[in-house]
């Protein structure tokens, strides 16, 4: 019964990842999230919001696009950049894989998002950008008797 | 993302305050470096999270910077007080095996 919908767009600035993260957790709050659950959601997006900073326009500017639904009990989070897009996806998942290892990046980001969600999928064309795809079920609150 | 430090009984203890994310991580980088370079003859360094209200992976690579830079210098790392949500990406990275937990 419950359905609801987000749409947010906004450059690729460092500065909104912050904005990203909040919005999608403030989004969400009507599924009433546990503090744990409104972490991890928090936690993936800025993690594939940097991935479009960092490695899709690699700090040139561009557009980020991330799209909201809750279904039921369900939050479906899709977030696309048309960046550089990702040569190997199986080899990017990898725990600890970076690309960019001088950089202090962990290569964390993707494991992160697959752990902290329920369903994840990547996917990536060289040149024309990355779609992530990622939801989490959030149980139903026991009402205080 | 606000890094204050002092030292006590040879011991350098760094604070970080705020979010810690891709934006927020160079600035802080520079600022604890800094208090590193400016006391290197402490026997350990202890950098508390209890005022970090948001970390994502980057707080990994944005630590294992610092194991790195404290490991050349000889001085060992840890951490102190990380929140739930913070513990829960440091033990998921494994980190505490270079940088344990302060006791």
């Amino acid at each position: 019964m419950t359905k609801n919908y987000l749409k947010l767009q906004f450059y690729s600035l460092p500065r909104n990842q912050a904005f990203a993260r909040d919005a999608v957790a403030a989004f969400c709050l009507e599924l009433n999230p546990s503090l744990s659950d409104l972490s991890d959601v928090k936690t993936a997006v800025s993690e594939a919001v940097t991935n479009c900073t960092v490695h899709a326009y690699k700090g040139n500017l561009g557009l980020v696009t991330i799209e909201c639904e809750i279904e039921e009990n369900s939050l479906h989070i899709k977030v696309s950049d048309t960046g550089k897009g990702i040569a190997d996806i199986n080899q990017a998942i990898q725990p600890f894989y970076t690309s960019a290892p001088s950089d202090e990046r962990s290569g964390m980001g993707f494991t992160i998002m697959q752990t902290f969600m329920d369903e994840f999928k990547v996917n990536s064309i060289q040149g024309e950008g990355t779609v992530v795809y990622m939801s989490k079920s959030f149980k139903a609150e026991v009402e205080n008797a | 993302m606000v890094v204050t430090g002092y030292t006590k009984n040879k011991i350098l203890y760094i604070s970080l305050s705020g979010e810690m994310d891709e934006c927020a991580s160079q600035a802080a980088r520079a600022k604890c470096d800094k208090l590193i370079e400016d006391n290197l003859s402490v026997s350990k360094i202890v950098i508390n999270l209890s005022d970090v209200a948001f970390m994502d992976s980057t707080g990994i690579g944005f630590l294992i910077g610092r194991y790195k830079k404290a490991a050349k210098l000889s001085i060992p790392l840890y951490v102190d007080k990380p929140n739930f949500a913070a513990d829960k990406i440091l033990n998921l990275s494994g980190i505490y095996s270079l940088i344990p937990k302060a006791e």
